[in-house]
Order: C-alpha cells, then structure tokens, then sequence
C-alpha cells in the first residue's frame, strides 16, 4: 500500500479525538431533543397537522400519533447512551434510526443539517467511537483502546470538507455574489439587532456577507487541515456560526459545527478536555490510557463495511450533482436541490390556489388550504412542485371520499424568487391528478425566463 | 510567527472580496448606479426603514382614531335608536337606518385591526358574523333570555342582526313598524335591538380603551422582526383579513368559488339589496389607505407598508412593487364599483360572469401582498427553524 495512504487510513491515532466527539454529539443531540419537545414542536409539526408531506419512496413513514413522543424520548435516550459511551453500537443504531425516522415524517421541516446528522450518525455506526474515554471501555477492559487506525477520525473529517466545500461552491451564482440575495432581504430585517443592527440595512454589508460566506465555506475545511492555519480558522468558525446563529433560526446547527470542528485538532487538546470532563466524579480518565492499538478483526464483514464506507462517501460526493441532470433552473423547479448542502440560497415564497373540477358537470370550486395546512406546511408546499402535486393527490382523494367523482385538479401559482417579482409557477392549464411524482422532470413547472449564471 | 501571516493573508482576502464587488458591481447588476451614490450616503445604498415609527403611525394615526371614529358612530346608532324607541315612527325608523348603516360602513374600517384586544375578545365574530341567524334572533327574543358572551350566539346578534331586524324582519316599512310597535311583543324586539347596540358599543369600547391605556406602547415597543414582533404578526392578520373577510367573504363565498355553488344569502347586510357593494368598498379602501399608511379622516399619510416597501427597495433595485399593489387594489376597486347589486349579480346571472371578473381582480393583489410583500419584508410566519431553502 502507498506510504501516504497508509498515513491516513491504518496509522495508529489517538482514539481521544474521536471520544471527544462522541460526547459532544450526544450531548447535542440530547439537548436539541429536549429543546424541540420543549418548544411544543411535537405537536405542531408531527401531531397536529392532518396531512403529511412525505419523501417519494417514504410515504409509509408517518408520525404515529402519541407514540410520537416515544420517539423522541427512545431518540433522546440513544444520544445519552452515545454520549456516555455506554452500550454505544447498539445506541447510535437506535439513534440513526429513530432521528431519521423523525426526520422522514414530513419534509415540510427538511433542513440540511438534521439530513447531515442523519448521515453522520449513519458514519458513526462503523466507528469504534467507544474505544476510549466510555462507559463500554471502563467496563470491558478488553475492548479499552488508546489508539484506532487513522481513518476513523479522518471520515469525519472528510464528511466536513464535503459538506462545506459543496456549500462553498453552491453559493458560486450570480445571485449571491453579484447581487447578494438573499442575504440583501434577509439582513435588513435584523435591523433590531444590538450593534450591528444599523450595519444590516447597508448594501456594502449585504455584499461582504455574501463573499465571505462563500470565501469561508471554500476554505474552512483546508485552514482546518493545515496545522499553522487551524487555529485562526478554528477563529472563524466561530464567529461565522455565531453569526449565523444571531441572524437566522438554525436552531442547533452553529453548535454541531463548532463542536464537529475540534475533531481537525491534535489530540493535545482533546485529552484537556477529557481531562477537565475527569473532574466530574467516578470518571478515572488514566485507566483508558492503555497505550493499546485498536486491531481490525478480521472477519468476513470487514470488507463489506470498507465497502459500504466507500460507496457512502460516493454517494456523497456524486449525489449534489444529480441537478445537472434536470433541465431549467435549479432554484426554479428545486429538481435535485435537497440533500446538496444549498443552504441559505433562496428566498423563495410562492401561493398557490388549487381548483377542483367536476370533469363531467364542469362545476369547479377552490380550496381553502388551511382547512388542510397548517401555515408552515401550507407555506413550504406553495413553492415546491413536489409538496404541489403530492398535496393535489391529497386533496383529490380528500374530496372523492366525500362523493365527488371525475375530480380534475388544477392550480394557480405563483412564486417569488430572490427578490424577483412573483410569476405564475405551475402550467395553471395541467390537471395535477394526472402526474406522478417520479424522478423525471416536471415539465409541467413553467419556465423560469431569467438565469442565475454558475455552479 | 507563522500564525499571524495567515491571519493577514485570510483578512487581505476578506477584504478583497469586498472591495472587489464594490468596484464590480456597475458592470455586473448594475446595482449601484450613479444616481444611487449620489443620492445616498458614502455607505451606499442602505435600508434605514425604522419599523418603529410606523407602528406608531398605525396606532396613533390610523387604529386608535378608527375605533374612536366607529364609537363616535355607534354613539350616534344609540342616541338615534332612543329616539326610535321613544317614538316608533315611520321618520325614526329611517333615521336609525341611515345611523346604522353608518356605523356599519365606520366598521369596516376597524375590522381589519384584529390583534391584541381586539383578537382577544374576538371582535370580529362578535360584530359581523353573518349570514346571521333569524330564527335564533326569534327564539330569543320569544326567550326573553339570552347571553352574548356566548360563541354560538354570535349569529345572532351584531351588525348583520340589527340589518334582519331594521330590513328583513318584514316586507314593508308599515310591517316593520307594525312589529315594534306591537301591543305584546314590540317592547320584546325593542329590546333586543338594544340589547345589540350595546353589546356592539361595549366591545369596541373595551377594546378602544385597551389601546389607550397600555397595548398601544405593548404594541409599538414591539418593533423588532421574528415571529411575535408586532410587524410581523399584523402583516399577516392584515394579509389574512384581505384574503379571508374581504375577498371570501364579502364576494368569493357568496359567488361560491369556494363550493361551486352560489350562495346569495351569505352576502353581508343580506337584508338591505345594494349596500353589500358599499360596505365591501369601504372594506378595501381601509385596506387601501392602511397599507399607504393614511391618518384617518385626513390626506396625511406616514410611514407604512407602501413606503417600507419603498425604502426596501432602494437597494433591491426592482419593480416599485408598492405601486403594483396600489394599481391592483385601484382596478379591483373599479371592477367593483361597475357591478350592480351583489344580490342581484348572483340570483339574476348563471354564472355571475361580471361579479366573478371583479372578484378575480379583487384576488389578484393576493400574490402580490401574500407571496411578494412578504417576501421583501421577510415576514416571519411561525418559529421553527428553517435555513432557507
């Protein structure tokens, strides 16, 4: 094997990295659990709503009424149980399963960071994250190890990197960089901001922004690598995710980067830490200072988890280019936009009035969509062609249990995007109940007429 | 220190990146232009809107001299009504007519104000919930016993009661006099019509003086931007008011573009043929003048939705998108006017083909105030975490 790639997969490395991580996950996870049930979005994402948007192949996955709850506390438990290190395998499966579960409910609350936790989680399950520093390793001494092959903290790096570098180069468009929108109407609204208030509304503001976003999306993962720059980009990181913090609801992501951030460190720094997490009782951190090598057995799956690992970094790296494939713009018709790292690209809203026809007497009527929707769900469906159809389906056989028979369903759009004046979105003269979602193009999405130049 | 040569080289990049779009952007958007620099500050084009002060021109120059103006109305329904009832007379009863539709018409201008007290007693439904229910006006006033407060009471009793008791109640003047005046029961009717006017007063009133004695800074103080700040919350009631009570229903229910079929007893003021038209014109030109951010009862105007959408737009550089949202609310306002009797649209035509153009004129600002002000605005509508996209 090439010296260099011996470095990064098999070189023994302090598992401490790693531990540390593990920790701040969990305890994360733990807290962001608690703060969604807290603020009573159980209920109003998951319970109260009456219908569901599902993700085309996930239909069957549903909030299951008050069962619902003993989701998020099993999910809550399994980050305790990471955290703490203690049963860690079978905790961060449950983990994986339960918070992608979660997340697959309803894509009306799609983000891209609750999709990164799902994959990191995922990455996670081939770790021996509980090697060092965990309630498995105080109790089995066996299994205590001080040192694993390299590429398990590298992974995690390398998940970073992606994510970063591909929402660096998502935001090389001409909305961004030359007209700084979305940023351009999103700022001026913190105008109640203490200091920097004021700064929001200034169009220089809006510019620097948006160029150092992008600036620092590109570079952050290679400052981090490199070790003369990690300090200063490890500043950045920071003060960029306070920043985001401060100006927009993103809810737990600043914390899980800058936590995720520590893992490009030295080990130096994370046995500190560990050191400091001692102080606390019954924690003996001298006693996982083995100075053993983790060894991978060889068994017959260990090829199939190296295989799986390559084809899950694949998948990642090719899956954001899926949209090349879509005719139109991408920002337009969303064909390929989820699970691509586009973040904070649009600010897109849109209306949509749905009409009800009787094919045969040609009586028609309109849909209140709040008798269905709620406000959220009702503004995420209104720009989204596959919330459109998926909701005319909806209602097609909403209203054909009520009696009515030979329904045409047809609706009124229209969509502002980046600050561009709202123009009609769905071809109003397409009967929804004859489309199906599929991954071919809706060509029933009207033309965009206007182009955001890039990648 | 190596450290600190990259601190260097990371900022010099910071900074050319912007610089560089300051110099760039003439030749690519073109979104600062000449005009602009000259006109503005050596910051460039900035947003300077204070959401603040027009908060304070709604309270202070357009909701609270509203309900003032209303109460000044329904004084006048009261004073009349006492007339009326001291003496029953052909004269009084068309006094009290003209009194109360003039208080119908000065609600359509506080109608729109549903937050704070107002949402909080439901005024809305409590004082125009129609069609209004004759038969339960009848029982109750055979009853002699019944309680406003009550929700399922709400069809019973404000505007639209009054307007089945002054119009529907019977076909002619002389009937309706006739039922007032009636040796057993007139005093029954009598009664309860102002048992009505009271109901109506007192709410207006309980909310008028909320507004004097402490919401009005609750709700002006409250001039940041997120879900629970006042901007937000009114921009989207006020959307809501034009969508659902405006546009559904004062014209869409009633033509039954909601249902497929046509419902002419949901018109308001159902009783009195013609005045539907008037009271639905008032309606929008409250809207109108709201969202231009008119003092009432004067030409002045202040800050409002109009001129933030004005301000937001000098670094956007768009469409002047408050002047399409004036031009709509004008043309919906002249479709309208050339209508006959909203009843007689709908009984007298299948389908109601002009009614139904107007009312899709009348639809068309929806996009306009729901998907682009909004938008401009960045109007939160509920807390949850999103990141944008």
């Amino acid at each position: 094997m090439l010296p260099y790639l011996k470095k990064y997969i098999h070189e023994p490395h302090e598992a401490a990295p790693l531990a540390v991580f593990r920790i701040f996950f969990g305890v994360i996870m733990l807290w962001s659990m608690i703060r969604f049930w807290s603020y009573g979005w159980i209920e109003t994402l998951y319970l109260e709503p009456k219908f569901h948007f599902s993700y085309y192949g996930f239909e069957w996955v549903k909030p299951i009424g008050n069962w619902t709850y003993l989701l998020f506390i099993v999910c809550g438990l399994a980050s305790l149980f990471v955290a703490l290190g203690y049963r860690y395998r079978m905790a961060i499966v449950t983990f994986f399963l339960t918070f992608t579960y979660i997340e697959l409910m309803d894509k009306t609350t799609y983000l891209n960071h609750y999709y990164f936790i799902s994959i990191l989680s995922f990455l996670m399950i081939f770790l021996p994250a509980n090697a060092y520093f965990s309630i498995d390793a105080k109790l089995h001494p066996k299994s205590r190890f001080q040192y694993i092959p390299s590429w398990n903290i590298n992974v995690i790096k390398l998940l970073l990197a992606t994510v970063y570098l591909y929402a660096g180069l998502a935001k090389l468009n001409s909305d961004w960089l030359l007209d700084a929108m979305p940023l351009k109407i999103w700022l001026p609204s913190k105008f109640d901001l203490p200091l920097i208030g004021r700064l929001l509304g200034k169009e220089w503001v809006h510019y620097t922004f948006s160029w150092f976003g992008a600036l620092y999306d590109l570079t952050i993962p290679f400052l981090l690598l490199y070790q003369p720059t990690r300090w200063v980009a490890f500043f950045f990181v920071v003060v960029f995710h306070i920043m985001t913090r401060v100006l927009f609801n993103i809810g737990m992501f600043p914390y899980i980067m800058i936590a995720a951030s520590l893992i490009f460190f030295d080990p130096k720094i994370h046995h500190g830490i560990l050191r400091f997490i001692s102080r606390l009782p019954y924690i003996d951190k001298s006693i996982f200072d083995t100075g053993r090598v983790y060894q991978e057995i060889k068994y017959a799956g260990l090829k199939l988890k190296y295989g799986i690992l390559v084809l899950f970094f694949m998948v990642q790296l090719l899956f954001p280019w899926r949209y090349l494939l879509y005719p139109g713009e991408l920002f337009w018709t969303e064909e390929g936009y989820r699970f691509s790292w586009r973040v904070m690209l649009m600010e897109k809203s849109g209306y949509a009035q749905f009409k009800i026809v009787d094919r045969v007497s040609g009586k028609w009527f309109y849909v209140d969509n709040t008798d269905f929707l709620t406000p959220f769900q009702e503004k995420q469906m209104s720009y989204q062609p596959d919330f459109i159809l998926e909701y005319a389906h909806f209602l097609k056989s909403h209203f054909e249990s009520q009696g009515h028979q030979n329904l045409a369903i047809y609706v009124e759009s229209y969509v502002a995007l980046n600050g561009r004046l709202s123009k009609a979105y769905i071809d109003p003269q397409v009967d929804l109940t004859q489309e199906k979602e599929s991954f071919k193009p809706k060509n029933w999405i009207l033309p965009f007429n206007d182009a955001i130049k890039g990648i | 220190m190596k450290k600190k040569w990259y601190v260097y080289v990371f900022l010099l990049l910071g900074l050319w990146a912007c610089s560089s779009d300051d110099s760039d952007s003439d030749d690519d958007s073109g979104t600062i232009t000449d005009d602009d620099v000259t006109i503005t500050d050596d910051d460039g084009s900035s947003v300077t809107f204070d959401r603040g002060v027009m908060l304070a021109n709604w309270a202070d120059n357009i909701i609270v001299p509203s309900y003032n103006a209303f109460l000044d109305a329904s004084g006048l329904l009261q004073t009349t009504f006492d007339t009326f009832k001291a003496d029953r007379n052909q004269d009084n009863l068309s006094s009290l007519r003209e009194a109360w539709l003039e208080a119908y018409k000065s609600w359509q201008h506080v109608s729109l104000f549903e937050i704070g007290p107002a949402e909080d007693d439901g005024l809305r439904l409590n004082i125009n919930t129609y069609p209004t229910d004759s038969d339960l006006i009848e029982s109750h006033i055979a009853s002699g016993s019944y309680n406003f407060d009550l929700p399922s009471n709400r069809d019973s009793k404000g505007f639209p009661a009054l307007d089945y008791l002054l119009n529907g109640i019977a076909e002619s003047d002389a009937e309706v006099l006739a039922v007032f005046t009636d040796a057993t029961t007139g005093d029954a009717y009598t009664m309860y019509f102002e048992d009505v006017i009271s109901d109506i007063d007192s709410r207006v009133a309980a909310v008028r003086d909320a507004w004097q004695n402490g919401y009005r800074d609750t709700f002006v103080a409250n001039d940041g931007s997120s879900a629970t700040a006042s901007v937000d919350r009114y921009v989207n009631d006020f959307i809501f008011y034009y969508e659902k009570f405006l546009r559904a229903g004062k014209m869409g229910i009633p033509l039954g573009v909601f249902t497929g079929t046509t419902a002419s007893n949901t018109i308001e003021a159902f009783y009195s043929v013609g005045i539907s038209n008037d009271l639905f014109e008032e309606g929008l030109d409250a809207v109108q003048d709201f969202f231009n951010g008119k003092h009432f009862g004067s030409a002045t105007v202040g800050e409002s939705l109009a001129s933030y959408l004005q301000d937001l737009n000098t670094v956007k550089d768009g469409t002047p998108l408050d002047e399409l949202i004036n031009d709509q609310f004008n043309t919906a306002r002249n479709m309208v006017g050339g209508l006959n009797a909203f009843k007689v649209e709908i009984e007298e035509n299948s389908p109601p083909t002009n009614m139904l153009l107007a009312y899709d004129e009348v639809q068309r600002a929806v996009p306009l105030l729901k998907v682009d002000m909004v938008s401009a605005m960045s109007i939160a509508i509920d807390f949850v975490d999103a990141d944008g996209d």
